[in-house]
């Protein structure tokens, strides 16, 4: 992030542990972000509330409260992005945290550098959240929102309409981790929200014309036992 | 079972219950149904008739629906009836006319006209059926008039169904139909109907035409006409019953008949059950069996009383109730009985009584006849059988064991004792009195004897009594002539008082015995059910069950309960009862067909004990066996029934017993359960936390400013790394933890494998960064079953031992395929290859394929592959190709992956 950009991201962590705090902190202000930290989720609240963060980091294990309510709580008056930490190896706290609302999430232990790529794509959708042109280009592949015109390496590939609403929906959140249930509630409608298996073949189907390998996807990648994410760059 | 006749008066609750009930009823509208056994009998035209009548005499009434199927004398009966207009609604782009709900609740009339209660009304209608819409105007306070037919009543949908062929979908609860308050039968006969289909005066849609004409067969109507009548007989019944109960009336309504038939000791016993069962069967009724004990038949012997109970047998056998009575006088007795009953038929066997003691006493049908009023008697003749003949075997029936010759031998010494003690008597006393006055010293001691020892010893009394007054008091003295013949006379009227008294006290005894019986059944039951009400354990149910049931029934008794496996045995050590002639293969198959066998039954009647299916609501819980001392402390019917009562007692506790160890499993599986869940997710907390922070620091200082001595970023490199190492160490300890205790829960779902080994590469993109990785997938392979996050975690780790365990630069190759009803998925790569013989031990726990080898991991990696395999029925191994490497092949059930619907291009 270039550090001529004012003024610097602000980012509230609420996290329990003061030395985890106390890396991410390093981490994000070498960065050049403004940090402020919670220990417990009533004081990241009132932090979240006051300093107006571009993002939250929320542990979900929180001593106080279930991080699922909290992420409830913030998404009432605030569409502040929000990235979990989780030291749970079960995915349906996972899941149950990005259906409230979260945007993205980090398993325990967790590099600095995978925490620094998820702030920086967050913290990028929201700035770009309003100057987003009709065209996106990730890889070989050019979707032209505006005439729903799809191209790979300058051929025009035909996408069904389910794959295409699957793309759009994809774009429309890139960086962002997509649950099956929120993905299949807005391709297929609430009645398909157990229906796994029908995304899971489109997506392939979309893996297939979109990405050079399909079993090493650069671009469409799976959240195992959570839900997708589409990559942009790289 | 104690005999209750009906109290005369009402039970209160009873008539409280049906106060409320007739309250709640007034409030709400009352609904007659005019019933019909097929379509075209009339019974639109019949409510429509009907309610011009109601009309005239100033009812509110309006027609809510009419099915008049164009039929101008149907339509012309509307005439001048309020009509309510129909409610147009939208089905399938016809407008179709429905019944307007609505309307009629907010026109209210007194009277609404309902055709057709089975009717289903189209979609978008409030309730799916009109008898829905028909309730709610009830409930309103409406009056409703409707026509059923009775095909549509769901009860006999079946038997309609199977006698016309064709299945009718229109059906109608049959309590829709109980609720009527009114039922009118609208019958008309098969040739008038026939008639009617033939001037065209039955609407028939044209587009089933022929169906109909086949439904229209004279054998279908007049099965469908029985049908109707008998279910408006069924009704007519039931509110009679209810009459009765109504007006506490005590005489017989004869409706449907009940028939009585009454088993005496004499001959032929069976030929009259066997008549009486074929009469009950040819007049479908109910049938009750019954002996009734009076006092000269407790007297009879035991083979005849063996007889009695399996005519009795017999009968239950055959359909009966069975029941004893007992009472001093058999007509009477049974009569009353029959009366509480609702009896209608009585039948008695014919009596072989000639002669002059038909004249001293009237058979039976006789008196029967001239006692019943409402009652039909039938007599059955008897068979020429040999009539009972062991009147010298005399034994008195009770149920307790009988006096022993002990007892009887006292009876007669004190009979002898007595006499002598009031010979003495006399004599001292012969000064004073006349020789009439010492008649009445024996008189006192005969009746004192009768009263307490009976028949024998009384007789003995009287005339040893007699002897001696002649012996010693009648002139001549000394000898037992008698001069003067007026003594005689004595002689006679002391015996007869001696023979009325004893009767009398042993009626007494009887009665009082009877009484004590009854008494000491219900304490039986009572202590039974409170012992078994404490027993926390089947071993305790057991042990009282043993206990009260051998003194109950005199018997040697022993409970079988089953173990896991349904084989039987018994809980308890059998006391004393080594000798027990216990035959395990009869009690598992009683336990097995949940029928009692062995003595006494239809199965395996030889065998010396009989053994009792303890049933319980939810299912059989073992088998009770007695050897009863004698045989028909067994099988009177009222120790029969009490027997099953206690052995369903019995049965009950054990299934609560069952049930309380069941809650108390779960309960201690579910709390260790959660102990465990969270103890692991505790560890695995606390110790990836100090994890994510070694790792994180050590990042930090690689990358915060100014960078590092190379040798200083190698360490903190060093750190991170061997941080990353032992969280994953730590995952597949706590992964191994909750597979190997069986509670982790598969989450399957259809799948490509594609995707999920598109992941797994994904997150193993550090480790296999020197490797070159091959993947080789059908395109059309098929969609697989498995658990994606365990899977990943299978790929992952058998990934990373190849990363580990060949050289940099080795190709690993992937490949799946399908094989038959299977897929196998192969890891191969051309390394050094598995240690050779080692192949198959290398899924167990803690196994590495090179000892002491420098490579980490303690080899919990391929445990958790084959654990996570196993738990998808699918199968691991591993192997060394012939051309050098070594390959895992995962071989995954097919099973039948769902369609997904096809969709075509933008």
């Amino acid at each position: 992030m270039p550090e001529s950009r004012p003024p610097a991201p602000s980012i509230v962590i609420i996290e329990d542990e003061p030395q985890i705090r106390r890396f991410v902190r390093t981490a994000l202000e070498a960065e050049g972000c403004a940090v402020n930290e919670a220990e417990n989720a009533q004081r990241g609240l009132v932090e979240a509330g006051t300093r107006k963060p571009d993002l939250v980091i929320l542990d979900l294990g929180l001593p106080d409260r279930d991080g699922v309510e909290v992420i409830q709580d913030l998404r009432g008056w605030s569409g502040v992005p929000i990235l979990i930490l989780s030291a749970r190896s079960d995915e349906a706290d996972k899941v149950a945290a990005l259906d409230a609302g979260a945007d993205d999430y980090l398993t325990k232990p967790f590099g600095v550098a995978e925490l620094l790529a998820r702030v920086r794509a967050l913290l990028r959708r929201r700035r770009a959240a309003t100057d987003d042109g009709p065209l996106v280009v990730f890889g070989e592949v050019a979707v032209d929102l505006a005439r729903r015109q799809v191209t790979r390496g300058g051929e025009e590939l035909h996408l069904t309409p389910i794959e295409y609403r699957l793309l759009a929906l994809l774009i429309a959140n890139a960086g962002r981790v997509l649950t099956h249930r929120q993905l299949l509630r807005e391709v297929w409608g609430p009645s398909h929200g157990e229906d796994t298996h029908y995304l899971r073949v489109y997506m392939t189907g979309l893996r297939r014309k979109l990405e050079d390998d399909p079993a090493r996807p650069h671009h469409l990648r799976t959240e195992t036992g959570i839900g997708y994410r589409l990559v942009l760059e790289g | 079972m104690p005999v209750n006749l009906p109290p005369d008066r009402p039970d209160p609750d009873a008539l409280l219950a049906r106060i409320e009930g007739e309250a709640e009823r007034a409030a709400r509208g009352k609904l007659k149904v005019f019933f019909g056994a097929s379509p075209g009998v009339g019974k639109t035209y019949a409510m429509l008739s009907a309610a011009r009548v109601a009309r005239d005499q100033g009812v509110d009434v309006v027609v809510g629906v009419a099915e008049t199927h164009g039929r101008a004398e149907t339509a012309r009966l509307l005439e001048g009836l309020e009509t309510l207009p129909a409610r147009r609604a939208d089905y399938q782009g016809r407008a179709l006319d429905e019944f307007d709900l609505d309307g009629a609740l907010a026109r209210k009339p007194a009277l609404i006209l309902v055709d057709e209660l089975a009717h289903s009304n189209l979609a978008g209608c409030r309730h799916p059926k009109r008898w829905q819409d028909v309730e709610e105007l009830l409930a309103a306070g409406i009056d409703v008039w409707t026509t059923v037919n009775v095909q549509h009543l769901e009860s006999l949908n079946d038997i309609v169904g199977g006698i016309t062929g064709i299945q009718v979908r229109e059906t109608l609860p049959d309590k829709a139909f109980e609720a009527a308050d009114e039922v009118t039968l609208v019958d008309l006969t098969p040739e008038e109907l026939l008639q009617r289909l033939k001037d065209g005066k039955v609407y028939l849609p044209q587009q089933a035409e022929r169906a109909i004409h086949n439904f229209f067969r004279k054998g279908n109507l007049i099965a469908l006409r029985e049908l109707a009548l008998r279910r408006t007989a069924d009704r007519v019944d039931a509110q009679m019953r209810e009459y009765r109960t109504d007006q506490s009336i005590r005489d017989v309504w004869q409706a449907r008949e009940r028939l009585l038939v009454c088993v005496g000791p004499g001959a032929g016993g069976d030929r009259l059950v066997r008549a009486a069962a074929r009469l009950a069967a040819s007049l479908k009724a109910d049938w009750i069996a019954v002996y009734v004990e009076t006092p000269p038949l407790q007297r009879l012997s035991d083979s005849n009383r063996d007889k009695i109970l399996k005519t009795l047998a017999l009968a239950r056998e055959l359909g009966a109730e069975t029941s004893s009575l007992s009472g001093q006088d058999d007509a009477p007795t049974l009569l009353a009985y029959a009366v509480s009953r609702n009896v209608s038929k009585l039948v008695v066997g014919k009596s072989l009584r000639t002669g002059w003691s038909r004249m001293l006493r009237a058979p039976l049908s006789d008196r029967l006849s001239a006692l019943a009023r409402d009652v039909d008697v039938y007599v059955v003749a008897h068979e020429h059988e040999a009539p009972p003949t062991d009147k010298a075997l005399a034994m008195p029936l009770d149920l307790e064991l009988e006096p022993g010759g002990k007892a009887r031998w006292q009876g007669y010494a004190w009979a002898a004792g007595v006499s002598l003690a009031t010979t003495l008597l006399a004599r001292l006393a012969l000064p004073w009195f006349d020789l009439a006055n010492l008649i009445m010293f024996y008189l006192v001691g005969v009746v004192w004897v009768a009263a307490r020892h009976g028949r024998g010893p009384a007789v003995l009394a009287s005339v040893a009594g007699v002897l001696a007054f002649d012996f010693f008091f009648v002139a001549p003295h000394f000898s037992l002539t008698v001069a003067d013949t007026r003594y005689l006379l004595t002689f006679l009227i002391m015996l007869a008082v001696a023979l009325t008294i004893s009767g009398l006290a042993a009626n007494l005894r009887y009665q009082a015995r009877i009484a004590s019986y009854r008494e000491q059944r219900t304490r039986a039951v009572n202590e039974l059910g409170r012992a078994l009400a404490g027993a926390l354990l089947a071993e305790q149910i057991v042990e009282s069950a043993v206990a009260h049931l051998s003194g109950l029934f005199r018997a040697r008794v022993c409970v079988l309960l089953p173990d896991v496996q349904d084989k039987l045995h018994s809980p308890i050590p059998l006391p004393g009862h080594q000798d027990l002639p216990l035959d395990p293969a009869i009690a598992q198959w009683v336990y097995d067909h949940q029928q009692p066998a062995g003595m006494g039954t239809q199965s395996l009647a030889g065998a010396p004990m009989y053994y009792l299916p303890l049933k319980a609501p939810m299912r059989t819980r073992g088998v009770l066996a007695l050897e009863p001392s004698r045989k028909r402390l067994l099988f009177l019917p009222e120790q029969a029934r009490l027997l099953e009562s206690l052995a369903g007692q019995i049965a009950l506790a054990l299934e609560r017993v069952h049930y309380v160890e069941v809650a108390r499993d779960a309960l201690v599986r579910m709390e260790s359960e959660r102990l465990r869940n969270g103890l692991l997710s505790a560890l695995s907390h606390d110790l990836r936390t100090p994890l994510t922070v070694l790792a994180g620091l050590a990042d930090s200082l690689a990358l915060a400013g100014p960078a590092l001595p190379p040798a200083q970023a190698e360490i903190a490199q060093a750190i991170r790394v061997e941080a990353l190492r032992t969280s994953s160490l730590v995952s597949n300890l706590l992964d191994m933890a909750r597979l190997q205790e069986g509670s982790l829960r598969l989450k399957r779902e259809w799948q490509p494998l594609e995707e999920v080994l598109g992941a797994s590469l994904q997150s193993l993109a550090g480790p296999l960064a020197r490797h070159a990785v091959r993947v080789n997938l059908p395109a059309d392979l098929p969609l697989l079953e498995f658990d994606a996050l365990l899977m990943e975690r299978v790929f992952c780790n058998l990934l990373e031992n190849a990363a580990k365990y060949t050289p940099p630069g080795s190709l690993i190759e992937i490949s799946a395929e399908k094989d038959g009803d299977r897929v196998l998925i192969s890891f191969a790569d051309n390394g050094p290859g598995l240690p050779p013989g080692r192949e198959s031990t290398l899924f167990e726990k803690f196994t590495r394929g090179q000892e002491e080898s420098a490579v980490t991991g303690v080899g919990l990696g391929l445990a958790i592959v084959h654990a996570i395999v196993t738990a998808h029925r699918g199968t691991v191994k591993a192997e060394n190709r012939p051309e050098g490497g070594a390959r895992f092949v995962i071989a995954l059930p097919a099973g039948e992956p769902p369609g997904v619907p096809e969709e075509g291009p933008l």
